[in-house]
């Protein structure tokens, strides 16, 4: 468990922007109309979309908006810890997956990196560009080690790649996602040892066909 | 050939993204074709091929899927069914689901609509991690499409009325506990229910609701499109079918691919993975199916076939198939120590042996990786584990408690070892404080 708390400074008040209030309304949408509250964890992280982090007024507003008592809300910022309850980097927040995965695959040189060119991890940096955390497995270990930038994932990294990539951000560039060591996605390097069959492809497999073991034809309804 | 399992043989066609993920490209892989067949032949004959095809759950405690599903009320009373999709997908080593809502999202779709007609369910939510949101904006385009086409929503050509919304989870390893999840879902913290009630009873909303992985339902389709026999054709007994496997770690070629089950280890390894870094003998222990199953040392291993049944009868489990490799270079304490620091980071912390257990277990953990410990803390720790295990509301206890387990089991001497060469490197061998704080 972690121990998570608001941050000290807030500000006076939050307001949603026309389209993250369009969006909000449509993942309340999705939930029966009085199940509302389950748009809670969607609506949050719109609002760090649009605020790069969740504050004690957006918090507020977003009850209102639910009908839920504030302090559900509270729990639910502070529980999920995807959600930042302090300003983030205006450049990148940078999370490195630290998990076993990863660390067999070299996430501490990376965390490295990130202290090296940043700072200490969970602050922001001293320019206001940076944030970073060490975070747990974000669910591409075939793809070690990682780290998710802002909203996507950076992998097969080293620590020349990382240092590069955060070189981009900083100088207001956004660096490609994916794979960094040449690979498409989670194939082994230097080209997949399956898939290859070109009648996969070709279309035959949407040409009509007879389901095995299909009920006689009175019994179908 | 390479492998077991041929091309003309797996489902997840499109498993890497070559192909297009759409609708159109699904269509030509076969996704989609017959579907309206396959309802026509009832809830009943559904579940009952699924059943005889032998899936089981991909989440990783592998039970029965069509008989979970018949588990449902038979009739649909005041209160309607529910299909929710756990695409939470947070065992470190696992990023199957991952692939199938990025790659191939449609057989997750018209799964999906299969299983919610099998259980009468009207409405299915596919709770997706909130960090996936590459894969979540993905999957929500390629539902976008099924509606357009009508092959969802009101009025759809298959002749049930069935809506599917993805919902944006948390991103707490916890949420993938199937009651957390729901418990999230309905926007609260996600912190597992006390069973009774199941979900088949009262589930999202109080309402019956079947939880389901995403490749178990996403393999449906195909199943039925097949036949059982077809399925149940691959594998050992009671182990069919075909499964994808993340493996990661220390082989030269780290890769997810769709495999026969039973595959034997070292076939997956060599085949598909280029061999384990610096040879045969340079493996030292695998984690065979995802951070919570203990670790089996490499003289084990090599013709292991790679299933359910054969894995739990040596300690361990099959789990979710996320496959870690360990080579000669690693330091296990190290490894298992930063496994414990991911369960003591995401207990939900209501229940007090795992909350408090699973901080001491890590704390201790530390210690030993370090070799600031007594020898005789090592059978502190392990009574801990055994304490922790079987004694929580949820299985995130046990989950804690098996990796050190497994260490302790096989790899005791590296931890003496570790503990010896510190004392003596501080010259100091007089009694020390035990345990943690
Ligand atoms: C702590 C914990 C985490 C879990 N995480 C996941 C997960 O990320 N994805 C998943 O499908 N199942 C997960 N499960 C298993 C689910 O509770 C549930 O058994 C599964 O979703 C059922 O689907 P299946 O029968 O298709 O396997 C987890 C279980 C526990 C105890
Ligand atoms: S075992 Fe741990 S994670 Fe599961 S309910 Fe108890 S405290 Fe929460
Ligand atoms: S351990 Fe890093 S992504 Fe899974």
């Amino acid at each position: 468990m972690s121990v998570r708390r608001l941050a000290a400074v807030q500000p006076d008040s939050f307001a949603f922007k026309p389209e993250t209030l369009e969006k909000a309304n449509w993942w309340i949408a999705k939930y029966p109309e009085n199940r509302r509250q389950s748009a809670v964890i969607p609506i949050l992280w719109l609002i760090q979309k649009q605020e790069g982090w969740v504050s004690e007024p957006a918090i507020a507003v977003v009850a209102e908006m639910l009908g839920m008592a504030r302090i559900r809300v509270y729990e639910v910022a502070t529980f999920y810890t995807m959600f930042m309850l302090e300003p983030v980097g205006s450049a990148a927040l940078i999370q490195v997956c630290g998990t076993t995965p990863c660390q067999l695959r070299g996430s501490e040189a990376l965390m490295k990196v990130c202290k090296d060119k940043i700072g200490p991890k969970d602050k922001l940096s001293a320019d206001g560009k940076f944030y970073w955390q060490e975070v747990e497995c974000l669910g591409a270990c075939t793809n070690a080690p990682m780290a998710q930038i802002n909203d996507y994932f950076y992998e097969d990294l080293t620590p020349d790649n990382l240092a590069q990539i955060i070189d981009d951000f900083a100088a207001g560039k956004t660096p490609k996602t994916g794979p960094y060591n040449g690979r498409f996605t989670s194939e082994p390097l230097g080209g997949a040892t399956t898939l290859k069959d070109p009648s996969l492809y070709d279309g035959s497999a949407a040409k009509p066909l007879k389901i095995p073991n299909a009920p006689e034809a009175e019994v179908k309804a | 050939m390479v492998g077991i399992l041929e091309d003309k043989d797996r489902i997840f066609t499109n498993l890497y993204g070559f192909h297009d993920w759409g609708l159109e490209g699904a269509k030509q892989r076969g996704c989609w074709n017959a579907t309206r067949d396959i309802l026509s032949y009832g809830r009943d004959w559904i579940i009952t091929n699924v059943k005889n095809s032998g899936l089981r759950g991909r989440g990783g405690a592998g039970f029965s899927t069509g008989l979970k599903w018949s588990f449902m009320p038979k009739e649909v009373k005041d209160r309607p069914h529910y299909l929710v999709v756990n695409a939470d997908e947070s065992e470190p080593g696992t990023c199957k689901d991952r692939e199938i809502m990025r790659h191939d999202p449609h057989l997750l779709i018209e799964g999906c609509l299969i299983a919610s007609f099998a259980m009468q369910a009207h409405a299915c939510y596919i709770y997706i991690r909130g960090e996936y949101v590459f894969e979540r904006e993905r999957l929500e385009a390629a539902i976008k499409q099924a509606y357009e086409a009508k092959l969802v929503g009101k009025n759809n050509v298959h002749g049930w009325d069935f809506d599917i919304y993805v919902h944006h989870g948390g991103g707490a390893y916890i949420c993938g506990e199937e009651t957390a999840l729901l418990e999230s879902l309905e926007g609260k913290k996600g912190q597992p229910r006390l069973k009774p009630p199941f979900p088949a009873g009262a589930g999202l909303y109080g309402c019956p609701t079947t939880v389901n992985n995403v490749e178990s339902i996403a393999v449906v389709g195909t199943i039925l499109r097949r036949g059982a026999a077809w399925f149940a054709g691959f594998g050992a007994q009671n182990n069919t079918g075909t499964k994808l496997f993340c493996i990661s770690g220390h082989v030269e070629r780290p890769c997810n691919v769709e495999e026969a089950m039973s595959i034997p280890f070292r076939q997956l390894i060599e085949d598909h993975c280029g061999g384990i870094r610096g040879g045969w003998g340079n493996l030292k222990a695998v984690i065979p199916g995802g951070s919570s199953v203990p670790m089996i040392p490499a003289e084990q291993c090599e013709n292991m076939p790679m299933d359910f049944d054969t894995l739990r009868g040596l300690g361990s489990g099959l789990g979710t198939a996320a496959v870690i490799v360990m080579d000669k270079s690693t330091d296990l304490i190290k490894a298992i120590a930063r496994l414990s620091y991911f369960y003591k980071h995401e207990s939900c912390g209501q229940c007090t042996p795992c909350r408090e257990g699973t901080g001491w277990m890590w704390r201790v953990m530390e210690r030993m990786a370090k070799g600031d410990a007594d020898p005789k803390e090592i059978d502190i720790l392990l009574d801990v584990t055994k304490q922790v295990e079987g004694h929580t509301i949820c299985a995130l206890g046990d989950a804690a408690a098996w990796p050190i387990q497994g260490l302790i089991r096989h790899f005791r001497h590296e931890i003496e070892d570790r503990i010896a060469q510190y004392r003596s490197s501080k010259g100091n061998f007089a009694g020390h404080s035990i345990a943690a704080e």
